[in-house]
């Protein structure tokens, strides 16, 4: 009893868009509430060192500044810090809301500065005076655990945890028997979710009432309502959490960071509301990093390039203050090392270490890793082999044919194509004709490449704190419809999507659907945006809550124009009779019957046009999967990398507004570009950044960028109308096309790549030692 | 120092003020006028996200302290718009071709485009992917907004009601 889909599929306008195009949205720096004081923070200058005292006295005798906080008046406020994600039964990592006793990396908070604005907060910081007794600061996390000296004394060896699966041994003899075993320790940078707005929050207590209202730009705002009721022993209604725009969030805004902590704690002091804005510098500085790892990947072959077996052994920067716990999120790197590969055996160890260095935080598909050693690997494997990569890939990708089928470390997959968008992407692409031309090009003396990466990646979790989600639906007294979802829209167009899929469902115009999201007083809690499990919790929490509303309507209907239920249908704003065009009777006069006249309501219907319901994923997560192929030519002289084609073949099953899906794939793919070749968070060797600016740290801008070309192969996933997420795979898939195609281009030079970001002067160096005869 | 009184004309509306010397136009515009869609994303230039049109040319207004700016006509996003809030062609191309997501560095992008076209009419591909490499995008990977500017290029040429009636020419061109 479902109506035929008129917007889902379709290219509607984002419903967005005329208030973000216009400057009418609402970001949170643009929320101003009366008498509202600005925080901003004191941070540590140096990678480690002992606090002696905290003098800020001259900072309070500044005109204008109303209080200077430090750990002695902030932390012994926090109750809780954990996350809804994680929960509380983990060994979570320390989470001081200021640095106590001890700073732990560049950046790190060591009081708030609270005043009548931002500029006069910032003089002050600069009149506090810390004095710190220096100490040696454990810069790299690949030798920390060999130091003497540990980022946190309860944590031996600087190692915050490490998971892993079966013996290595187990698999020793499958590497000893194989025809060939490949192994190659990959290291990826730092680089950054680098959200274009900025984090931030206002928050405001009302002592009387004990209630807390924040204002956040957040992916998640119920994750910032039940954290700041944990974290301050607040009733969760007390709390009341409101974003309508956020700038972009990318993992960085899933959950609170010690920041937002700070200005939550500070505000159960002040009569009025405090804002915090965070700069650049501090976000490029002290927001978390992603990425940041490298691992001993190794898979054998039999003669015919068969995986026999694959393993790795990953290690990665947990920073000095990570969130959410990385030990748990780093074992997805070993059980998806596998890949959509045929593999027989795997095993992993995944293991965090802490540094003094920014913090690791959730940054779009932070398992990448998987991916990125998995398909760097293929390809270093190919070449050994004497194997085209993309020969020994057709050998051993799974087929849609094949599925379900649990890979070696027991990932249940299900509803995935990765051969068929394979050869679609490569069809798109031409490979031959590309080979073709890349020999003719040789000849010239020119370097072209061609790279590939496929992946597949857990979406919409249906487990946990992201394993529902929930929508209510007014169709209010005129039959204007208003659907209320928890929200944490920050780019990805949430509400154009509800809107749709409410119409769809209602049968109405999308005119007539507006949406209501991100304030947690008045909508169903929701898991908010992350995991790429928006568009399909959306979709079963709108069907699910629609159904209740068409049943309703239908059933007014029917009795009104005294015909059966299953004779109508509801379409183009009206309840009808199926192929009797003009019986009908529309949504507006059925809304008019329910809420103002309902002494002609059918027996048993309830009077008013509102449900709630809430979907439960129907599976532990639904699996999508896509394949990237990269073209570029290398100058070698220079190192200049130039892309030439860039395709993504994506399974991410229907899609509800291709403009949205393909948005989606651009931004990560983009995101992922940037991490192959120029974004990169650097330290010197006594842990100080030294990319703390747009002009230092370099993301991509739209002369690096080449034209996305789309392939999309549909595989409906098991949960509501077969959506699957694809949010996050851009960015897991881009880094190894890349890289693969340079590697390519630079085939005949003998050089092996394992290193990113690759920049001009590493291509110039591989070249020049190659040329030069030595190690590649 | 003292306060500086300074007279701008903002979107058409004479806006009057009095501020410190550091304050900057953007803090100005965003905190004085209340015109919150100029938008800061690095406060260092770098980003492009603040740019408004000074006397018609487009300016950072990170970069650019309130005082600096005393005596000159402002146009801001929320007046690129016509006052029936008919949406100008960058704006209604941005919205057709998916230019943009977040929509925080939008503002910043609707006004560089909107100056660009006004001085190149018809530019290349090349061109145009020059232009708005002033400007970072975190969300779209630029797509959308290439698009959006080719086809806001092709509308205007084709006469489409040109932005041209809000936005007034820099005075020497």
């Amino acid at each position: 009893m479902t109506a035929a889909a008129r917007y889902a599929g379709t290219r509607v306008q984002r419903v967005e868009d005329t208030r973000l195009l216009t400057g009418r949205g609402v970001f949170v720096d643009d929320v101003v509430r009366p008498g509202m004081l600005h925080a901003h923070f004191v941070r540590s200058p140096m990678a480690r060192g002992r606090i002696r005292s905290i003098d800020a006295s001259a900072a309070l005798a500044l005109d204008g500044v109303h209080a200077v906080y430090t750990a002695e008046d902030l932390n012994p406020g926090v109750r809780e810090h954990w996350y809804s994600l994680i929960g509380r039964n983990v060994p979570d990592t320390p989470r001081p809301p200021l640095a106590e006793g001890e700073v732990r990396f560049v950046g790190d908070p060591v009081a708030l500065v609270v005043a009548v604005d931002r500029y006069v907060a910032e003089d002050a910081a600069e009149l506090v005076v810390v004095d710190y007794e220096p100490l040696t600061p454990v810069v790299s996390y690949v030798s920390a655990t060999e130091s003497e000296e540990l980022v946190h004394e309860a944590y031996p060896r600087n190692v915050a945890g490490t998971l892993g699966g079966r013996p290595a041994e187990d698999l020793a003899g499958t590497f000893a028997g194989a025809a060939y075993d490949v192994q190659e320790t990959i290291h990826q940078q730092a680089y950054s979710a680098v959200p274009m707005e900025t984090r931030g929050l206002i928050a405001e207590y009302s002592a009387p009432t004990r209630e807390m209202t924040i204002w956040a730009s957040t992916q998640s705002p119920h994750e910032v309502r039940l954290f700041c009721s944990r974290l301050l022993g607040l009733p969760e209604h007390h709390v009341r959490v409101v974003m309508r725009d956020t700038g972009g969030g990318f993992g960085q805004k899933a959950v609170p960071q010690r920041e937002d902590m700070c200005v939550m704690l500070a505000a159960l002091r002040l009569p009025v509301a405090l804002k915090w804005i965070e700069d650049r510098q501090e976000n490029l500085s002290s927001a978390g990093q992603g990425r940041h790892e490298h691992g001993a990947a190794r898979m054998a072959f039999d003669d015919d390039g068969r995986i026999l077996a694959a393993a790795i052994e990953h290690v990665q920067d947990a920073g000095a203050y990570p969130v959410p716990w990385p030990v748990q999120t780093a074992m997805v790197v070993g059980l998806l090392f596998p890949g959509p590969y045929r593999v027989p055996e795997a095993t992993f160890t995944c293991t965090s270490v802490f540094s003094n260095t920014n913090a690791r935080a959730a940054y779009r598909g932070p398992w990448q890793f998987e991916t990125l050693s998995r398909e760097m690997l293929l390809d270093i494997a190919a070449r050994r082999m004497g194997m085209d990569p993309i020969e020994l890939r057709r050998k051993n990708l799974l087929r849609r044919d094949e599925m379900p089928v649990a890979n070696p470390n027991g990932m249940p997959y299900d509803d995935v194509t990765p051969l068929e968008t394979f050869e679609h992407a490569l069809d798109l692409l031409d490979y031959e004709a590309f080979r073709a031309e890349q020999e003719r090009a040789r000849a010239e003396g020119r370097y072209l490449g061609v790279g590939t990466s496929t992946y597949i990646e857990p979406t919409t979790t249906g487990m946990g704190f992201l394993g529902t989600e929930g929508a209510t639906i007014r169709i209010e007294p005129s039959g204007k419809v208003n659907v209320y979802v928890a929200g944490g829209s920050s780019g990805n167009s949430l509400e154009t999507t509800v809107v749709q899929l409410t119409a769809d469902a209602l049968g109405v115009d999308m005119a007539d659907v507006s949406t209501i999201q991100g304030d947690t007083a008045i909508t169903p809690f929701g898991g908010g945006t992350g995991g790429s499990r928006s568009g399909s919790m959306i979709a079963g929490a709108v069907a699910e809550t629609a159904s209740v509303l068409r049943e309703r309507l239908l059933a007014i209907a029917a009795h009104r124009l005294e015909a059966a239920v299953e004779d109508l249908e509801l379409v183009g704003g009206q309840a009808v009779v199926r192929g009797t065009p003009g019986s009908g009777i529309s949504v507006a006069e059925i809304a008019d019957l329910a809420y103002f006249d309902t002494g002609k309501l059918p027996p048993g219907v309830p009077p008013g046009l509102e449900a709630s319901g809430r979907h439960k994923g129907q599976a532990p997560m639904i699996w999508a999967n896509a394949t990237h192929v990269c073209t570029c030519e290398v100058d070698v002289e220079t190192g200049m990398v130039t892309l030439l084609r860039y395709i993504v073949s994506e399974d991410c099953g229907p899609m509800i507004n291709p403009n949205v899906v393909e948005g989606q794939i651009a931004g990560g793919t983009v995101q992922g570009i940037g991490g192959a070749l120029f974004e990169q968070g650097v330290y010197d060797e006594d842990g100080n950044p030294l990319t703390t600016t747009f002009v230092d740290y370099l993301l991509p801008t739209s002369t690096e960028v080449p034209t996305i070309e789309y392939g999309h192969v549909e595989t409906p996933g098991p949960g509501p109308g077969g959506y699957k997420g694809v949010g996050e795979g851009g960015a897991i898939g881009a880094p190894p096309a890349v890289v693969n195609a340079v590697a390519d281009a630079l085939a005949p030079f003998g050089v092996t790549l394992t290193r990113l970001p690759v920049t001009p002067a590493s291509v110039v160096a591989l070249v020049q030692a190659a040329r030069d005869g030595g190690p590649a | 120092m003292a306060d500086t009184d300074v007279r701008m004309t903002v979107n058409g509306m004479v806006r009057r003020g009095t501020v410190p010397a550091r304050l900057t136009l953007a803090d100005h515009l965003r905190q004085n006028c209340g015109l919150t869609g100029t938008h800061l994303g690095c406060e260092h230039g770098a980003c492009g996200a603040c740019t408004v049109l000074v006397d018609g040319e487009a300016v950072r207004s990170c970069l650019v302290f309130a005082v600096q700016a005393d005596d000159t006509e402002i146009t801001t996003i929320e007046g690129i718009a016509s006052a029936d809030g008919r949406l100008s062609t960058v704006q209604s191309a941005f919205r057709d071709h998916h230019g943009l997501q977040c929509g925080f560095c939008t503002p910043g992008f609707v006004i560089s485009v909107t100056a660009f076209l006004r001085d190149n009419p018809d530019p290349s591909d090349e061109e145009i992917r020059e232009a708005l490499s002033g400007n970072l995008c975190r969300c779209t990977g630029y797509q959308g907004i290439f698009q959006a500017v080719r086809a806001a290029a092709e509308s205007l040429r084709a006469g489409s009601p040109a932005p041209e009636a809000v936005v007034p020419a820099p005075p020497d061109s």
